[in-house]
C-alpha cells in the first residue's frame, strides 16, 4: 500500500491505496465519484476525462499513486454553488446527448478545450475532441453545445 | 481490468532511479507518462515487479537553449513540447507531428522521451528526430553516454538503452529558418499513422538547398530517406521536381502489411506523403 494525499473537486483526501489501482477506480470506488465512468478498458474513448493539475487527462490511463500530490477536478466538481458550469449548461441546452455515456468525459474536454482556445473554429473542436468518442454518433451537437458555450464566453471563465 | 501487483517507487534525482532500476533487475519497469505503459500493464502484457516513476524528477522536464542545439528534457510532456517557442523557432517538423500525436488528453501525459524510449515503429516522434539528427544521452550508473539518432533506434519496441539504464534528454541541432511539416495518413482520429513523413526543408530563392525526410512505419524502425533528401538537394520547390525526386522514398524500406494496408500500398504512401510533406515543408 502507498499512502497518497491530494485534492479531489476541491477537497483534501488521504488514502493507502495499491500502486497498481487506476485514478479511475480511486474516484469511483473510494470517493464515490461515479459521475466519471469507465467507457473502454483501452484508452481510446475518453469518456473517463477529468482534469489533473487543470489539464484533461485519461483517467483510465493514470495510477492513483502518479495522482498524489496533485489537483483533480471531475465532472462533479465542475458546477459552482449549484449552478452548471456554462458548457454543462450548453451541453443541457444543445441536446449534446443521447446515451449520455460519453458526456461527462466529453464535458471535460470540451472544458479543457476552451480553456487553451477560447474561440475555435469548428474544426479546431473537432480536433480537440478526438480522443473522445460518440458510439451514438451524436458528434454535431456536442460541437454545437462547445459552439455556444464558446460564444457565452466559457473559456474565459472556466 | 487492472495491472498485475508490482511495487512502485517514485524517486526525485535520476541517481535513485538507476539506483531503482538496479536492484529491481531485468523485472523492473520504467513508468515515463504511461500512456503505452499503462494500457499494456492493464492488459498484463507485461507484467513488472518493480515500477520506477520518473514523474517526480524535476531536471528531467523542460526544453533549454543549448547554443547550437536545443535539448528537451525527457520527461517533457509533448503538450509542453508542442507549446515550446524554441523548439517551434528551430525545430518546426516536430512542432507539426506532435500537433497530430494521439489527443489532447495523451499528449498532456505522455513524453517525449518516453515515446521515443517505447519505440513504437508507428510512433509519431521517432521520424522527425530522426531526420533531424538528434543526439541522446543515456544515463547509467557508470555514468552518461550520448548515442546518435542513427544509431538509437534498433529495432520494434528495441533501442541503444539498455537495461538498468536511463534516456535523459535528447539535443536536437537547431533548424534555424528551415520549413518543417509532418504528413500523417490515417483512416480514423486519433490512430496510429499508416505511414507517415517527417520533411525539414531550407529553401533559399525557391530553391531547395538542403532536405531530411524521415519516415514512420515503414520498417521495424524510422527511416530517413537518404535518397530523396540527396535528390532534393539543389532542385527548385515545385510540385514537378519535388514528385520526381520523392519517387524514390519507398527505396531500402521494409514496411509491414496489416489490416490497414499491404507493404505496396505503403510503398505507394510513402511516395505520396513525402511529395505533399516536403511541398508543405517548402511552403510551396
Amino acid at each position: 500500500m502507498t499512502r497518497i494525499s491530494l485534492k479531489v473537486d476541491g477537497a483534501s483526501c488521504s488514502d493507502d491505496v495499491e500502486p497498481r489501482m487506476l485514478l479511475v477506480h480511486y474516484l469511483r470506488e473510494r470517493l464515490g465519484k461515479t459521475g466519471t465512468v469507465i467507457g473502454c478498458d483501452t484508452s481510446n474513448c475518453g469518456a473517463c476525462t477529468v482534469h489533473l493539475d487543470g489539464k484533461s487527462v485519461k483517467s483510465c490511463n493514470v495510477l492513483a499513486v502518479q495522482a498524489d500530490g496533485h489537483e483533480v477536478t471531475t465532472i462533479e466538481g465542475l458546477a459552482q454553488d449549484g449552478e452548471l458550469h456554462p458548457v454543462q449548461k450548453a451541453f443541457h441546452d444543445c441536446h449534446a446527448l443521447q446515451c449520455g455515456f460519453c458526456t461527462p468525459g466529453m464535458i471535460m474536454q470540451s472544458v479543457d478545450l476552451l480553456n487553451e482556445n477560447a474561440n475555435p473554429s469548428e474544426e479546431e473542436i473537432r480536433l480537440g475532441l478526438e480522443g473522445n468518442l460518440c458510439r451514438c454518433t451524436g458528434y454535431h451537437n456536442i460541437v454545437k453545445a462547445v459552439q455556444a458555450a464558446a460564444s457565452e464566453g466559457a473559456g474565459a471563465s472556466a | 481490468m487492472i495491472p498485475a501487483q508490482f511495487e512502485y517507487v517514485a524517486p526525485t534525482t535520476v541517481e535513485e532511479a538507476l539506483t531503482a532500476l538496479a536492484e529491481g533487475g531485468e523485472d523492473a519497469k520504467v513508468l515515463a507518462g504511461g500512456q503505452s505503459l499503462l494500457p499494456v500493464l492493464r492488459m498484463r502484457l507485461n507484467v513488472p515487479s518493480v515500477v520506477v516513476d520518473l514523474g517526480r524528477i524535476d531536471s528531467l522536464r523542460g526544453v533549454r537553449d543549448d547554443g547550437d542545439a536545443i535539448v528537451v528534457g525527457a520527461m517533457t510532456t509533448h503538450s509542453d513540447v508542442f507549446h515550446d517557442p524554441l523548439v517551434r523557432e528551430h525545430a518546426a517538423v516536430l512542432t507539426e507531428a506532435i500537433e497530430q500525436l494521439a489527443d489532447p488528453q495523451v499528449r498532456h501525459r505522455g513524453t517525449f522521451g518516453g515515446a521515443l524510449a517505447h519505440a513504437d515503429p508507428a510512433g509519431d516522434l521517432g521520424a522527425p528526430v530522426l531526420a533531424l539528427g538528434a543526439t541522446f544521452t543515456i544515463a547509467g550508473q557508470g555514468g552518461t553516454r550520448t548515442v546518435e539518432a542513427d544509431d538509437f533506434f534498433e529495432d520494434l519496441f528495441t533501442t541503444a538503452v539498455q537495461e538498468g539504464e536511463l534516456l535523459t534528454e535528447i539535443r536536437i541541432p537547431k533548424y534555424t529558418g528551415w520549413g518543417g511539416h509532418y504528413e500523417k495518413f490515417v483512416r480514423v482520429a486519433h490512430q496510429w499513422p499508416i505511414v507517415a513523413v517527417a520533411a525539414a526543408v531550407k529553401v533559399d530563392g525557391g530553391t531547395i538547398t538542403e532536405a531530411r525526410v524521415g519516415l514512420t512505419n515503414m520498417g521495424s524502425t524510422p527511416l530517413r530517406a537518404r535518397s530523396v533528401e540527396q535528390a532534393l538537394a539543389g532542385q527548385p520547390a515545385t510540385d514537378e521536381a519535388v514528385r520526381a525526386a520523392a519517387a524514390s522514398a519507398a527505396e531500402g524500406t521494409n514496411p509491414p502489411s496489416d489490416l490497414n494496408g499491404d507493404a505496396d500500398y505503403r510503398r505507394h504512401l510513402a511516395t505520396v506523403l513525402t511529395r505533399r510533406a516536403v511541398l508543405a515543408a517548402a511552403g510551396a
